[in-house]
């Protein structure tokens, strides 16, 4: 299940409707939640706008969790991302994976929001007190 | 007609996030379209030169030889910063 949306996200309802939709099969659900950090490159970040390729992104999204599905045995895979305006402390991104053992359910969460950080069409825009500017790639 | 994108800053830089074009006659990769493209200006010449600027067809990312063709959507942006 992938998500794209401006509204915040409930990481406890979301694990609870992850447990749930797997009950007696689980054996483990792993989560990651991204925040917006208050510093960044050595400035202070007031505000964060995300900008993404509305129909690519979800399909990034979709194959990404389809990929996930695939490469371990996962019962289930979510992946969640806030686009619009945030603020620091805002939960930005959300990746969960259930699966019958810790290992496939760890590394699936760590694949995908990894993977997502490099292939996904999201763009940060943050304003600093020297004003407003896009985020930079990591050169890895 | 095809379908031009631009996102983030390059958006910016371009003043524009989209174009309905009719596809130039005889060109028939993205590499080719970009370079239609920067004949346009200064700007357009200068924002397209980034060699770090990723292209997608069709919502797929792609390689600059990749072909175009009429009725396609065609993307063009800075490396991404989600996440």
């Amino acid at each position: 299940m992938i998500r794209v949306q401006q509204a915040d996200f409930d990481p406890g309802a979301e694990l609870e409707q992850l447990t749930a939709h797997c009950a007696g099969r689980a054996g483990a659900v792993a989560s990651f939640t991204g925040l917006v950090r208050d510093l960044n490159e050595g400035a202070a970040v007031s505000r964060l706008v995300l900008e993404h390729y509305p129909g690519m992104t979800e399909k990034v999204l979709e194959a990404l969790a389809a990929q996930a599905m695939t490469r371990w045995q996962l019962l289930d895979a979510v992946i969640i991302h806030r686009v619009g305006p945030l603020e620091p402390g805002d939960r930005i991104v959300f990746v969960a994976a259930a699966s019958a053992h810790r290992k496939d359910a760890f590394r699936a969460c760590e694949y995908m929001i990894d993977t997502l950080k490099t292939d996904a069409p999201f763009w940060k825009q943050e304003d600093t007190p020297e004003g407003r500017r896009w985020v930079a790639a990591r050169e890895n | 007609m095809v379908q031009l994108r631009f996102f983030a800053s390059l958006r910016e830089t371009l003043g524009t996030g989209e174009e309905l074009l009719e596809l130039p006659d005889g060109i028939t990769t993205v590499a080719q379209l970009t370079a239609w493209l920067q004949t346009r200006g200064t700007a357009w010449q200068q924002a397209l030169a980034d060699r770090r600027l990723h292209t997608a067809v069709n919502q797929s990312v792609v390689r600059a030889d990749a072909p175009v063709q009429d009725g396609d959507e065609i993307a063009w942006f800075p490396p991404v910063t989600g996440g």
